[in-house]
């Protein structure tokens, strides 16, 4: 679906605007599409619902045979272990949560702060071999983590990066902004360069221009941009596994696959450990819901 | 003062050339028109004299001063934009506040100001809206509030009327006139639409494929126009242009027919030209001998007038002609010529061969 900009940063709230018609006109959805989009749900989301499940049983429940759905005691001692450690303070698990809250927002932040004029330059200014420099900056994603994580680990020894969060913010960094310039072009290019001429004329300087003109406009772009430089950093492992160690730096990907293996694996604390990863991201990207379904679709209507 | 001189501007987008040496000068207080068809480079010109566009070479001096490198900010100019670029999240009022505010005046200044802008251009009650709920007409005086709310060097209008229904754009060109004389400032003013040119302009430069043909007065360019672009740009209905040659003390069209050469006319013998006729000096009434043959082609009856299509051989001529005419398609008639209001073109390189200050 085409969106122009003015529709997506309208002030009119988007429940206001007329929905579209469903194509099965008004009667509802006919009894083989409500069928199959359960058997869809429960394939996608029973994996979801045992977690929670698990997160919130008794570990003697998380064993039984056959598996219980209902009437198992509920515990929240799971979610308490989480955050407080054996000794009564704070267990390792809420200091790698804090570490991942760090360094996916920091470096999230970072991402924006320098893509976002980047993206501007690049989509308003005539800059020699444009087309060029873009692509040597979408060819730095071109790799997956894994396939550079030896000689990133290498350099990171060399410079003292290893095992610092402030390692993990600079590559998380690094892999964000070509993401966030060219994922920013597309919306910068839908804002008409007028409003930054007229702008200039009423007597502003250029950043002026930009900063008051162009870049509220750029709010709902630079939302949906963030969320998903969010979820790349907090959701990373490959790095964060293989240039971190000890437990005060460590994220919380690395630390909950920890508590898998050894001796015994603690279901429960694994299920509850989760749920309290996953929810922020789901938080976060329901807040900014209304932004990013705009974000999104006018990204991806490329004039 | 406001004088605005552009010389020598060049500017080219990849393979198109839209701007090839475009030079004006634009004296103080004067009602400057550029006028050119669409794509002439009309918006590029005025984004150069703005500071909004990098030149390839010329320079741009304000008041005499160089100011080619200027930031648009510095040159104290106020634009109105062909599409009128008003800021979508701000109301009418913060728009048309917008100069004033970049230049840090206190509230109540700004509030008067707008208050007098809104006044003249009777948009008083618009001011609460935002762009996307004015109508064309609306938004395009915000525009115009916008930029005369301060008294800046200059004025740059980009085809500000052109997006208007009829009856509105001919209010408002008396209304801009009007604006104009009363503020005395400089204007410079783009259109596609001779018209407007001709009705508002101390001074017309018509632009052309990024070139200047004609800087003159709005009767010179009509009278006088310098080729025969020109001649077929300005004016409604077109110039009619007959091909013919010089020949002693006649001249002698392709089409067979043969009329006294006009005295004031330079041409050698044996030269091809265009005879270019305008409507209004030529006349289905007979008189005097100065008169071509045809036939009827057709009558576009326009109220006030109808213009008579007669085609001679295969060329066609336009005749202003009353209202009550009456013909039928085919029949034959004498058209009557004007010749001491005719003009001579070379037919190769399309310039003007009447005398100047005929
Ligand atoms: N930003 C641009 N990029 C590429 N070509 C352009 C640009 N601006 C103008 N042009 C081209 O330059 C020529 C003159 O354009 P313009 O000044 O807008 O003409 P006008 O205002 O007289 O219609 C046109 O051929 C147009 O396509
Ligand atoms: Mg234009």
């Amino acid at each position: 679906m085409a969106v122009s900009v003015d529709e997506a940063v309208s002030t009119v709230p988007a429940r206001d605007r007329p929905r579209p018609t469903r194509r099965l006109g008004g009667r509802g959805r006919s009894l083989v599409e409500v069928a199959l989009l359960t058997v869809l749900a429960v394939l996608m989301l029973f994996p979801v619902l045992w977690m929670i499940e698990t997160s919130i049983k008794e570990n003697r429940d998380v064993y039984a045979v056959p598996a219980e759905f209902f009437g198992f005691t509920v515990t929240m001692e799971h979610f308490k272990d989480v955050f407080v450690g054996p000794d009564g303070g704070r267990s390792a698990l809420s200091v790698a949560f804090l570490n991942s809250a760090v360094v996916a927002g920091v470096s999230t932040l970072l991402a924006t702060v320098l893509g976002v004029p980047a993206a501007w330059a690049y989509s308003r200014f005539a800059v020699k071999a444009r087309k060029d420099q873009l692509f040597f900056i979408l060819s730095t994603r071109f790799m997956p983590p894994v396939v550079v994580v030896i000689p990133i680990f290498l350099m990171y020894r060399q410079v003292g990066l290893i095992d610092s969060k402030l390692g993990l913010i600079l590559i998380y960094t690094a892999f964000n902004v070509p993401f966030t310039i060219w994922m920013m072009k597309g919306f910068v290019d839908e804002v008409p360069a007028e409003y930054e001429d007229a702008a200039m004329l009423d007597g502003y300087t250029r950043l002026q221009a930009f900063r008051r003109f162009t870049l509220p406009l750029l709010v709902p772009g630079i939302a949906a941009t963030a969320v998903f430089a969010l979820i790349f950093s907090w959701n990373e492992f490959v790095f964060a596994i293989f240039l971190t160690s000890s437990d005060s730096v460590r994220t919380a990907p690395p630390a909950i696959a920890g508590l898998i293996g050894g001796t015994t694996t603690d279901w429960g604390l694994v299920a509850a450990a989760s749920v309290v990863f996953a929810l922020p991201v789901l938080v976060f990207a329901y807040l900014v819901r209304k932004h990013l379904v705009a974000g999104v679709t006018l990204g991806a209507v490329r004039r | 003062m406001g004088t605005v001189a552009a010389h020598g501007l060049c500017k080219s987008f990849g393979k198109v050339q839209a701007l090839d040496g475009v030079t004006l000068d634009v004296p103080d207080g004067s009602f400057f028109v550029v006028l050119g068809p669409s794509g002439a480079g009309k918006t590029t010109t005025l984004r150069a004299i703005a500071g909004l566009e990098k030149l390839d070479a010329g320079s741009v001096h304000l008041d005499g001063r160089d100011a080619t490198g200027d930031a648009p900010a510095a040159r104290d100019l106020a634009m109105v934009f062909q599409n009128y670029a008003l800021y979508p999240r701000h109301t009418a009022y913060e728009n048309i506040a917008s100069p004033l505010r970049a230049r840090r005046r206190s509230s109540s200044e700004i509030a008067a100001a707008v208050e007098r802008m809104s006044n003249l251009l009777h948009i008083d009650r618009l001011l609460q809206r935002r762009p996307a709920q004015l109508s064309g007409g609306e938004m395009q005086r915000v525009a115009l509030a916008r930029a005369l709310v301060r008294s800046p060097r200059a004025f740059l209008m980009d085809e500000p009327l052109t997006n208007l229904d009829l009856k509105l754009r001919v209010e408002m060109r008396t209304e801009l006139t009007r604006i104009h004389r009363s503020l005395g400032a400089t204007f410079v003013y783009v259109t596609n639409d001779q018209v407007e040119a001709l009705s508002m302009a101390d001074q017309v430069a018509v632009l052309k494929e990024g070139t200047v043909q004609q800087v003159g007065t709005p009767t010179e360019v009509y009278e006088r126009p310098a080729n025969r672009w020109v001649a077929g740009f300005v004016g409604s209905p077109p110039i009619s242009l007959l091909a013919c040659r010089a020949e002693g003390d006649r001249l002698v069209g392709a089409q067979g027919w043969t009329l006294p050469r006009p005295r004031w006319s330079t041409a050698e013998n044996g030269r091809e030209l265009l005879l270019g006729l305008r409507a209004e000096d030529l006349s289905v009434e007979q008189r005097g001998n100065t008169s071509l043959s045809g036939e009827l082609y057709g009558l576009e009856p326009l109220g006030d007038r109808t213009v008579v299509d007669v085609r001679v051989g295969t060329e066609m001529l336009k005749v202003k002609a009353r209202p009550t005419v009456a013909g039928t398609p085919g029949e034959r008639l004498h058209v009557t010529v004007d010749l001491d209001r005719a003009h001579l073109f070379d037919a190769d390189t399309g310039l003007s061969l009447s005398r100047a200050g005929r």
